[in-house]
C-alpha cells in the first residue's frame, strides 16, 4: 500500500498541482459520495450515494463497528455545534467540522494503548478512546473537574488513561517528541506499540523537518498524520507551500508515504492501519497524508467568510462530508434508518447539553493551582508564601463573580 | 554550525596534543598551571601564553565521605556521572551530536562501547530535534540526557525548552512531564572561541518557569551535580564550563553521589563584601577575594551560586546583610544578566543594610569578541576595582 515515493487519492483542490504528476495511483478503499471518486481525481462525478469504490479494499468491518464510526462523528459533531454556539461562556473554542472521518478513521485503526501526540483540532481522536464529554465541557470552562487544573485555553485536553498527551498551542512541537516516545517503546519489552503524531499541513517550520529527520534516522515506529484541511487560518494552501504537499515531503527524509482522501473514514482507517502494522513490524516511521476541509472558521477568533467563498464551504458541508458520506454508507446498506437518526441526534444533543450544564454550574478550581507544579514556583523567590496568599485573595476579591470562570471572549 | 564547531574541535584537539606533552614533563598537578609553563618548546611556550587562562584552578579540598577517589578534570567527571547513570538506570539513555565517539569534548568517551549504541547515539544535526526527542523519551518515563554541542548552539531549541519541556507538567496538570530530560552544554569562554563558541546564555533560561538550570565550577562539582539534575524530577538544564573541561583537575569520588539544587555554596566567609559567581568566574573572585585582603585588608565573602533557577536567594541575601556589599560577576553581558536578578531582589530584601550600590561587573553588551577577549571578560582586576570602589564609596 505504501510507497517509498508518493501514492495518492483525491481532492479537488489540490489534485492539479500533486496528482496529476505522480500519475494519479488509485486510493486504498472508499465510500463514494456524491462528491467523487477515490480513485479519479479528475472526475468529480455524482454517482449514487455509498458504494465502495474498491471493493477488494473494503475493509469488512461489522455493522457495529461502522455504527460505532457514525455515532462518534456525530456525538463529535454536536459537541462542536453546541460549545460553539455556547462559545461566549468561555474563551475560546475551535471546531473539527469536515474533519471528523480523519479523527475516527485514525484512531479506530490504533491500539489504544497507542500514544496519541496531538495538535488541537484531534478531539475526536480523544472522544473515540472515551473522554467523557464531562471532562471535555471541563477543560473548556477551566473547572475545578478540568484535568488541567484550569491552567490552559479551551480544547487543550489530555488523558493519561486515553494515551493522549495534553495538546498545547504551539504547532508541530509535539513532532518531534514522538520519536523519542517511540526509541523509548522500541527498546523495552512491549515493543508492539506505536505513536501516533497529528498535525496540519500548514505548519512548515523545522519543528516537522526535525521530527520527520529524527524519526527516520533513528528508527523510530511513529505515523505522522497530516490533516490536511486546505487552509492555515486563512491561508490557502496555494499560498503555504510548493512541490507534492505534505506527502511529497515523505520520500526526502526516506518515509514510506500516502495521501488518503480524509473524508473517506474507510480510507483513512485502511492507511492507519497498514502504517501502524508496517511501522511496529519494521521500527520506521509513516507519513499519511489525509485530504480534508476546515468546513469551520478557523476558531471562534476567526470569520472565514473573509477570505473564501460560502460556495466553496457549501460544497464541503452539502457534498463531500465525511458525516454526509458513511450516512450514504450506512443508509445503502439498510444499517441505519431515519428513525435511528431522529432518535440519535436528540440523543447526542441532550448528554451534550447535561455535561455543559454540568461545568456551567462547576466551581473554578482552587486557587494554589496557579502555583503548584513548577520548580520554586511558589513562592516567588524572596517573597513569603503568606504575602503570595494574602495578594491572591485581595485579587480575588476584586475580581467580579466569575471572572474566573473566564466569561470574557477572547480575540486572537 | 557543524563545519565551525568542527573547527574549534581541531582547535581542542591541537591544544590537548600541547597539554599532554606538558603533562608528561610535570605529571599534570594542576591542570590551568600547566598551559603557562613549557620548559622545552619556546614556540609553545607562545601560544599558551596567548591562550593563557585568565584565572587559577585552585582544586577542592579531598573529601572521602563518597568513597575512593580519582584524579579526574571536568570532562572526565561528567564521564563518570554519566557513566554511573548509564550503570544504575537501565531507561537511561544518552544522545547528541557526534557522542557516539565520545563528543566533541570527549565527555562521552567509551560510554557507546560500554553501553551499547541503543544507549548511546548520535542524532542528526539539529537542536530543536535533539531536545524535542528527548521531551519524547522523558514522556515516555525513561531517563533522557541530551547534549548539545556548545550552548552557543542551544537557540533552535529555545522553543522546546521554553514552551514544551518547562510547560509539561505544568499545562497537564501533572498528567504528563518530562522531568526526567537533562540537557548539557558546554559553557562559557575558552580563550579563543569568539562568538559562537564563548556564550553563557543562562540568563535566557533564567526567564523560564519550569525548569531547572545549573553550573558547576568544577569536577568534583560537575558530578554531584550533573547526578542531582538527572535525579531531579524537572527538566534541567546542564551548563559545562568548557575552559575547565580540562584546566580543572580534583580528585573526585568514584561512586556516584549528589549536591542539592538551589543551595548555594559559601567557599570563603567574609565580613566586608560579598562577591557571587557562579562556573568558571567562581575562581576568578576567589583570587579577588584573595587580593582585596592582601592589598586592602578587605574580608570577602565568596559564594558559588550554583543554581541559577531556582536560585538560592536566602544565602546571597544573609551574607549580604552581614557584609553591606554585593559584588556579582558573571561573563554574560550586563544587560538583562543574572546579575540583575540578583541584584534586583538583594536591593527589595536588603535595601537597610547596603553600604554601597550593588556592584554587577560581567561582559559588555557586545557579541562575544575574538582576539579582544581578554578585555572583555570581567576579569579580576575589573572585580578588584568595583571592591575597591564599593570600600571608598
Amino acid at each position: 500500500m505504501f510507497i517509498e515515493g508518493v501514492q495518492c487519492s483525491s481532492s479537488p483542490w489540490w489534485s492539479a498541482r500533486s496528482s496529476r504528476l505522480l500519475g494519479g495511483v488509485h486510493g486504498p478503499a472508499g465510500v463514494r459520495g456524491a462528491g467523487r471518486g477515490v480513485g479519479d481525481p479528475r472526475v468529480p462525478g455524482d454517482g449514487p450515494a455509498g458504494e465502495i469504490v474498491s471493493p477488494s479494499e473494503d475493509p469488512q468491518l461489522p455493522q457495529e463497528t461502522v455504527v460505532d464510526f457514525y455515532k462518534s462523528m456525530t456525538l463529535f459533531n454536536t459537541m462542536d455545534r453546541i460549545l460553539y454556539e455556547f462559545s461566549g461562556r468561555i474563551t475560546f473554542y475551535a471546531t473539527n467540522f469536515g474533519e471528523e472521518g480523519t479523527h475516527i478513521g485514525s484512531v479506530a485503526a490504533l491500539d489504544p494503548t497507542d500514544l496519541v501526540f496531538g495538535q488541537y483540532r484531534e478531539a475526536g481522536v480523544l472522544l473515540y478512546r472515551g473522554f467523557p464529554l464531562d471532562l471535555f465541557m471541563a477543560q473548556c470552562y477551566s473547572s475545578a473537574d478540568d484535568l488541567g487544573k484550569g491552567r490552559q485555553m479551551p480544547v487543550h485536553y489530555g488523558s493519561k488513561d486515553l494515551n493522549f498527551v495534553t495538546i498545547s498551542s504551539t504547532l508541530a512541537t509535539q513532532i518531534p517528541q514522538g520519536g523519542g516516545r517511540c526509541r523509548v517503546a522500541i527498546k523495552r519489552a512491549s515493543s508492539d506499540r506505536a505513536v501516533i503524531c497529528y498535525f496540519g499541513e500548514g505548519r512548515q517550520r523545522g519543528r516537522r523537518h526535525a521530527g520527520l529527520h529524527f524519526s527516520a534516522t533513528l528508527e523510530c515506529p511513529i505515523i505522522f498524520f497530516c490533516r490536511n484541511n486546505g487552509y492555515a487560518i486563512s491561508t490557502p494552501t496555494s499560498e503555504q507551500y510548493r512541490g507534492d504537499g505534505i506527502a511529497g515531503r515523505g520520500a526526502g527524509y526516506g518515509i514510506a508515504s500516502i495521501r488518503v482522501d480524509g473524508n473517506d473514514v474507510f480510507a483513512v482507517y485502511n492507511v492507519t492501519k497498514e502504517a501502524r502494522r508496517r511501522a511496529v513490524a519494521e521500527n520506521r516511521p509513516f507519513l499519511i497524508e489525509a485530504m480534508t476541509y476546515r468546513v469551520g472558521h478557523h476558531s471562534t477568533s476567526d470569520d472565514s467568510s473573509t477570505y473564501r467563498s460560502l460556495d466553496e464551504v457549501s460544497y464541503w458541508e452539502k457534498q463531500d462530508h465525511p458525516i454526509g458520506r458513511l450516512g450514504r454508507y450506512l443508509a445503502a446498506r439498510g444499517w441505519w434508518g431515519e428513525e435511528e437518526e431522529q432518535a440519535w441526534r436528540k440523543e447526542a444533543q441532550r448528554r451534550v447539553m447535561e455535561a455543559l450544564q454540568k461545568a456551567e454550574e462547576a466551581q473554578a478550581p482552587p486557587r494554589p493551582a496557579l502555583h503548584r507544579r513548577v520548580p520554586g514556583g511558589a513562592p516567588a523567590p524572596g517573597e513569603a508564601e503568606g504575602s503570595h496568599v494574602e495578594a491572591l485573595e485581595g485579587v480575588q476579591r476584586a475580581l467580579p463573580p466569575g471572572a474566573l470562570r473566564g466569561v470574557t471572549r477572547a480575540t486572537r | 554550525m557543524a563545519a565551525a564547531a568542527r573547527f574549534l574541535l581541531r582547535t581542542a584537539g591541537s591544544s590537548k596534543a600541547s597539554i599532554t606533552n606538558v603533562n608528561s614533563g610535570l605529571h599534570g598537578k594542576y591542570g590551568a598551571t600547566l598551559l603557562r609553563v613549557s620548559p622545552s618548546c619556546n614556540l609553545l611556550a607562545k601560544t599558551q601564553r596567548r591562550y593563557a587562562a585568565h584565572f587559577t584552578f585552585q582544586p577542592e579540598s579531598v573529601q572521602t565521605e563518597y568513597g575512593p577517589t580519582q584524579k579526574m578534570n571536568l570532562f572526565q567527571s561528567v564521564t563518570s556521572a554519566l557513566d554511573n547513570t548509564l550503570a544504575s538506570d537501565p531507561t537511561a539513555v544518552i544522545f547528541g551530536e557526534d557522542v557516539a565517539f565520545g563528543g566533541v569534548f570527549r565527555c562521552t568517551v567509551g560510554l557507546r562501547d560500554k553501553y551499547g549504541k541503543d544507549r548511546v547515539f548520535n542524532t542528526p544535526l539539529c537542536e530543536q530535534g535533539i531536545v524535542g526527542f528527548g521531551i519524547g523519551v522523558a514522556v515516555a518515563g525513561a531517563t533522557a540526557i541530551a547534549e548539545i554541542q556548545f550552548a552557543d548552539y542551544i537557540y533552535p531549541a529555545f522553543d522546546q525548552i521554553v514552551n514544551e519541556a518547562a510547560k509539561y507538567r505544568y499545562r497537564s496538570g501533572n498528567l504528563f512531564d518530562c522531568g526526567n530530560l537533562t540537557i548539557r552544554a558546554p559553557w562559557g569562554c575558552v580563550g579563543h572561541g569568539s562568538l559562537y563558541h564563548s556564550q553563557s546564555p543562562e540568563a535566557f533560561f533564567a526567564h523560564c518557569p519550569g525548569i531547572k538550570v545549573v553550573i558547576p565550577r568544577g569536577p568534583v562539582q560537575a558530578k554531584g551535580l550533573l547526578l542531582s539534575c538527572i535525579a531531579d524530577k524537572n527538566p534541567c538544564i546542564f551548563f559545562e564550563p568548557k575552559i575547565l573541561y580540562r584546566a580543572a583537575v580534583d580528585q573526585v569520588p568514584v561512586e556516584p553521589y549528589q549536591i542539592p539544587l538551589s543551595e548555594a555554596e559559601i567557599l570563603q566567609e567574609g565580613s566586608d563584601v560579598t562577591l557571587v559567581a557562579w562556573g568558571t568566574q567562581v575562581h576568578v573572585i576567589k583570587e579577588v577575594a584573595a587580593m582585596a585582603q592582601e592589598k586592602l585588608g578587605v574580608s570577602c565573602e565568596v559564594i558559588d551560586l550554583q543554581t541559577i533557577l531556582p536560585w538560592d536567594a536566602e544565602t546571597i541575601c544573609k551574607s549580604v546583610v552581614k557584609t553591606g556589599r554585593l559584588l556579582v560577576s558573571h561573563e554574560a553581558p550586563v544587560t538583562g544578566g543574572f546579575a540583575a536578578e540578583i541584584s534586583s531582589t538583594v536591593q527589595e530584601e536588603c535595601f537597610l543594610n547596603l553600604e554601597a550600590p550593588i556592584a554587577r561587573v560581567c561582559g559588555y553588551d557586545t557579541p562575544f569578541p575574538h582576539i579582544f577577549e581578554p578585555f572583555y571578560i570581567p576579569d579580576k582586576w575589573k572585580c578588584f576595582d568595583a571592591v575597591k570602589r564599593m570600600i571608598n564609596y
